[in-house]
């Protein structure tokens, strides 16, 4: 009895506390999502809802910055920070102002994320990251009509009807086609077995993709290994499975956090593959501890790589601000600012126009534009979809070799 | 052939599930309360070994030392600070503490050592004879199996014959009863949450070993596969954790390999159902009858 | 519950009502307050938000929040009222969120109008919930403590990776359900027509469904919890299951059927979460079986634990604020969650703690009467 009495009583304090501070905060100018983002961009101008006369354009970001993504959505931050830095010291017309907000790799999140950034008065919008946030908050700016690309989404359903999407990478479907007609071609004789994370979009998609294409290509499949994120540390089950069914050369369209357990693994069970992923495999050399050995003679289907040398600028740079070599993810992130830099540009918006003025400004010049990245040569179509070179790789000493 | 190769596999994991449990049902045994924190005992265990090797140099022994040694004086910390000024309320109370712990250790990792996943390099890398490598037995799963049955003898030999694990048992029995035999109750909890502490340790630097990857949250899905092992083989008891842990380990291996890759986990805990179905309080765990 | 409440003349107007409320019952006068208080709640925010002032952030977390009392409000019922550990409540929310998108969807495909497709989601949601409660009720019920809760945890799991196996569709032929046991199923093999739409890809989740709850609907389904919940509690049902709750061998011994009364209890829990997961699902245009997981359960039980017990409108209250909470801790950035852990480790030590709760009693003055039930 006196228990309860005085957590409610506690609680009932707490109510007040949050109504006054949900609703009365409201009321006045300085509100407290405002405050919060100011504290998080780099300027900490006023931020008001239609940009400010100093040109400079307040762009949002959303991606898993805690939680089991975290790294995937802190790298592409990292390198969209980097872009926004040498644009800000170009000095130019086009200054960005960039506000992150975390969303836990969850749609629910990442919508509360959108809305809070909306209210911090959000021009534009680069992320969210992963796929099941992005399909949520896609829709979320398609009804705001807020201009967004997403660096590393890469599911159809997330620009599907949506003309204000665009993606920096690749569709699941596209590479996993790519990855089909690759070992058909150059691996003709090639044992294959795929182990994908089913329950992962990204994992599953490029999958369905592949199996389809290289089965009407003639290939076989010899083993087909699932596992999803609550089972990621062991992978002797299917490494042993792909083993006796006599496969040489294992397609794993997954994230390099798991491919380093299957390479150790494997490794550990004295079973010779090769190892063929896609571009979320990049970053596994990177991986703090990594034994590199382990990973030579991996293919990799990827459109960036560290080592080469048009990369080294941002290579560089992103080195000395965060002391680690930049991942696919942190190159996507980077290629997003450089769009949107293009795209403003090229129809000449500027930073008080509002999030829905440079929106129907900007989408047409989308199909226009070609922004030369850290990811290759960009160009778009009207869909959203990315069309951009990629290379096959492989790893050779510990470094990315064309292959 | 692949049979046995699936079953070793099963083992191994199992064995390193079963540690995990053993530290579970240590506590839970004692203190009467679920611990969700256990789990990222574990990683925090990893990382400090991760550290000393990595960072400071020094050989792989001296980091599990270091690493038993950090995770017992966190394990007593957070005993003190968060779970012993609860000891008069419900366990609820006390399980949404352990699981604030959890995301509080979580997320100070996260700050400490950041989001993007270390690689751990195995502390165990001596080639096995050539019969065992056939098979497709690394050493790091010896140690793992050679280490969990270790630690259940010893702490079937510490509960049973010394002073201290006497305790342990009278407290887990009744508490009240054993502080007015002059028994620490405090004490003897806060020793229970030390060796629980340190096993999680051990368990993390074998789970790093077999499974490197390191990241913030790397303890908590083996915390969970751990905790429904301990349930398994009875909550409390110490050879039921081990059958339990095991048990899961081999029934997991086989699922994913011969009945559905999509379903093991599931699999695994409609096993789990069916038994509890059957032996309400475990394979190995004293039925308690209701007292009128 | 009305019974008791009546006044035992309604003749003398002026001095019935004050009787009225003088006979009543503390637990009832509580109810009434509760209901007073959501309506209250949702006229001021309907009020602000009309008048614009409401920004995007507090808007965006309306229809969320009505879909966690309503979970917070039924796992109370079986947690608080029925006395079991549920650790797996999120797995009904996942059944009737995915359920209800698989009805709205197909209703959207034959034409029907937005009101019917939200409507139909959420009794649907409900609906197959209450069959999954009866489902996992049966065998889990025979449990007690923690073999119960540990169970309730693998039902959740299980249910997690059942839908990620699912792949549905819908077209002029009607349903089209496979399941993907071995993984090799992809959507193509569903055979849909080419008008055909897909609603769930397995792993993929929900993609698409159209964005139909509303704040009005959450509300509504938050009154409807609560008027279950509260007349089930209230009524001889309710009595009984409290009953089992203190004392089983005492309830089963004057002849309360303890099987039937704990279903009850649960199915009805189980229905209402499927409910608030029809409503969930609608309000976000993509959906992955992963969302319900272990640790959404938890935030639940986390919600419900500091509510109180059995305390319906203290869910309600600790519902809201701890859905805020994180939100608001967003200014911290980094340090997000991290605020989060230990404030949710204080509020338990300062709640739970007798020397502690003694000092902060002393200090803040106490009300009477306040949270009497439960």
């Amino acid at each position: 009895m006196k228990k309860k009495n005085f957590a409610a009583l506690f609680l009932a304090g707490a109510m007040c506390f949050g109504f006054l501070a949900g609703c009365g905060g409201d009321t006045g100018s300085a509100s407290d999502p405002v405050d919060s983002s100011q504290e998080v961009s780099d300027g900490g101008s006023q931020a008001s809802g239609s940009g400010t006369a100093g040109g400079t354009f307040q762009i949002g970001f959303i991606g898993p910055l805690t939680g089991n993504n975290a790294s995937y959505g802190t790298s592409a931050l990292q390198g969209a920070q980097i872009a926004v830095n040498e644009i800000n010291a170009l000095g130019g017309d086009i200054q960005f102002e960039i506000s992150f907000q975390d969303d836990v790799s969850d749609a629910e999140t990442a919508v509360n994320a959108y809305n809070t950034l909306m209210d911090g008065g959000m021009q534009m919008l680069i992320g969210p990251v992963t796929t099941g946030p992005a399909i949520s908050v896609a829709a979320e700016t398609y009804a705001d009509r807020v201009f967004a690309v997403t660096p590393s989404a890469s599911s159809l359903d997330v620009i599907d009807g949506k003309d204000n999407y665009f993606q920096i990478c690749f569709t699941d479907p596209n590479q996993g086609i790519s990855a089909a007609t690759y070992l058909s071609e150059t691996l003709p004789d090639a044992t294959v077995a795929v182990i994908y994370n089913n329950g992962d979009s990204y994992s599953t998609g490029i999958y369905e993709a592949f199996a389809e294409e290289y089965t009407a290509l003639g290939g076989e499949i010899v083993y087909t290994g699932t596992f999803t994120e609550d089972s990621q540390t062991d992978f002797s089950v299917q490494l042993t499975g792909a083993q006796n069914a006599g496969a040489d050369l294992i397609f794993a369209p997954i994230y390099y956090t798991p491919a380093s357990v299957i390479l150790t693994q494997g490794d550990a069970m004295g079973y010779d593959f090769t190892l063929f992923g896609c571009d979320g495999m990049d970053g596994i050399l990177g991986v703090e501890g990594f034994d590199t050995s382990l990973a030579e003679g991996m293919l990799l289907l990827t459109p960036f790589s560290a080592d080469l040398e048009e990369n080294a600028t941002f290579v560089d740079a992103y080195q000395e601000a965060y002391g680690s070599i930049p991942t696919q993810f942190a190159a996507d992130g980077y290629d997003c600012v450089y769009t949107l830099y293009t795209a403003l540009q090229q129809a000449g918006c500027t930073s008080d126009m509002t999030a829905e003025e440079i929106c129907d400004a900007v989408i047409p010049v989308m199909t226009q534009i070609q922004v030369d990245g850290m990811t290759g040569v960009l160009s778009w179509a009207a869909t959203g979809e990315v069309t951009k070179d990629f290379d096959v790789y492989v790893v050779e000493n510990g470094a990315y070799v064309v292959a | 052939m692949v049979f046995l190769q699936y079953l070793i596999s099963g083992i191994s994991i199992g064995s390193i599930y079963a540690i995990i449990a053993l530290g579970y049902t240590m506590v839970y045994g004692i203190a009467k309360m679920l611990n969700f924190a256990h789990g990222d005992v574990i990683m925090v265990g990893g990382y400090i070994s991760f550290c000393t090797t990595s960072y400071l140099g020094l050989p792989g022994w001296v980091s599990v030392v270091f690493a038993v040694a950090v995770c017992t004086v966190l394990g007593v910390v957070i005993e003190g600070l968060a779970y012993r000024p609860l000891r008069q309320a419900g366990s609820l109370a006390v399980l949404i503490t352990a699981i604030g712990v959890s995301y509080l250790l979580q997320n100070a990792a996260q700050l400490i050592w950041g989001a993007t996943p270390k690689n751990f390099t195995s502390l165990v890398n001596f080639a096995v004879p050539e019969f065992l490598s056939r098979l497709n037995v690394s050493g790091v799963m010896l140690v793992t199996v050679v280490a969990c049955i270790v630690i259940m003898l010893g702490l079937t030999w510490f509960t049973s014959r010394t002073k201290l694990g006497k305790a342990m048992r009278a407290c887990s029995e009744d508490r009240g009863a054993a502080q007015l035999m002059g028994i620490n109750v405090n004490r003897t909890i806060s020793m229970t949450f030390a060796i629980g502490s340190a096993l999680a340790a051990i368990a993390g630097v074998l789970l790093c070993s077999y499974s490197p990857v390191l990241q913030p949250t790397t303890g908590s899905m083996p915390g969970i596969k751990a905790f429904t092992a301990a349930v398994f083989g009875g909550i409390g008891s110490i050879p039921g954790a081990f059958l339990g842990g095991v048990l899961l380990g081999i029934i997991e291996a086989m699922a994913r390999a011969y009945l559905s890759t999509n379903l093991a986990n599931s699999i695994v805990f409609a096993v789990l159902i069916i038994v509890l179905l059957v032996r309400p309080a475990g394979l190995l765990g004293k039925y308690v009858p209701e007292k009128v | 519950m009305k019974k008791q409440t009546k006044p035992a003349s309604v003749k003398k107007p002026d001095g019935t009502l004050k009787r009225y409320f003088k006979n009543m019952k503390t637990a009832t006068k509580v109810d009434y307050a509760t209901y007073l208080g959501v309506i209250l709640a949702f006229a001021v925010v309907m009020a602000c938000q009309s008048a614009g002032l409401l920004n995007r952030q507090v808007t965006g977390m309306l229809v969320p929040i009505c879909c966690y009392i309503c979970m917070a409000v039924s796992l109370n019922l079986t947690v608080g009222i029925l006395g079991e550990l549920s650790l797996g409540h999120a797995g009904f929310m996942s059944v009737g969120a995915f359920s209800g998108i698989v009805a709205s969807m197909s209703l959207g495909f034959t034409g029907a109008g937005d009101v019917v497709r939200l409507v139909a989601a959420i009794a649907i949601g409900a609906v197959v919930a209450a069959i999954a409660g009866v489902i996992v009720g049966v065998p889990v019920l025979r449990l007690r403590g923690d073999y119960l809760a540990i169970v309730t945890l693998a039902f959740g799991e299980i249910i997690k990776e059942l839908i990620n196996c699912l792949l549905v569709g819908f077209d002029e032929n009607g349903l089209h359900i496979r399941f993907n046991y071995d993984g090799n199923s992809v959507m193509g093999d569903l055979g849909l027509t080419e008008n055909g739409v897909e609603i769930i890809k397995g792993a993929q989740g929900a993609a698409g469904n159209e964005k139909l709850s509303t704040f009005v609907a959450g509300f509504v389904l938050v009154m409807i919890t609560l008027i279950v919940v509260l007349n089930l509690v209230r009524s001889r049902t309710g009595r009984a299951v409290m009953a089992i709750r203190d004392n089983r061998i005492a309830a089963e011994s004057v002849g309360i059927n303890v099987t039937k009364y704990k279903l009850t209890a649960f199915v009805v829990s189980a229905a209402l979460a499927g409910a608030a997961g029809g409503l969930y699902g609608l309000n976000f245009s993509s959906l992955a079986s992963t969302t319900f997981d272990f640790n959404a359960s938890i935030l639940v039980l986390v919600y419900v634990v500091l509510g109180g017990l059995g305390n319906i409108w203290g869910s309600i209250v600790a519902t809201v604020v701890l859905y805020a909470l994180p939100e608001a801790l967003r200014g911290f950035d980094d340090l997000r969650m991290l605020v989060y852990a230990i404030v949710l480790i204080l509020v338990m030590l300062a709640t739970h703690n007798e020397r502690l709760r003694a000092l902060l009693a002393k200090v803040l003055p106490r009300r009477k009467g306040a949270a009497v039930h439960g």
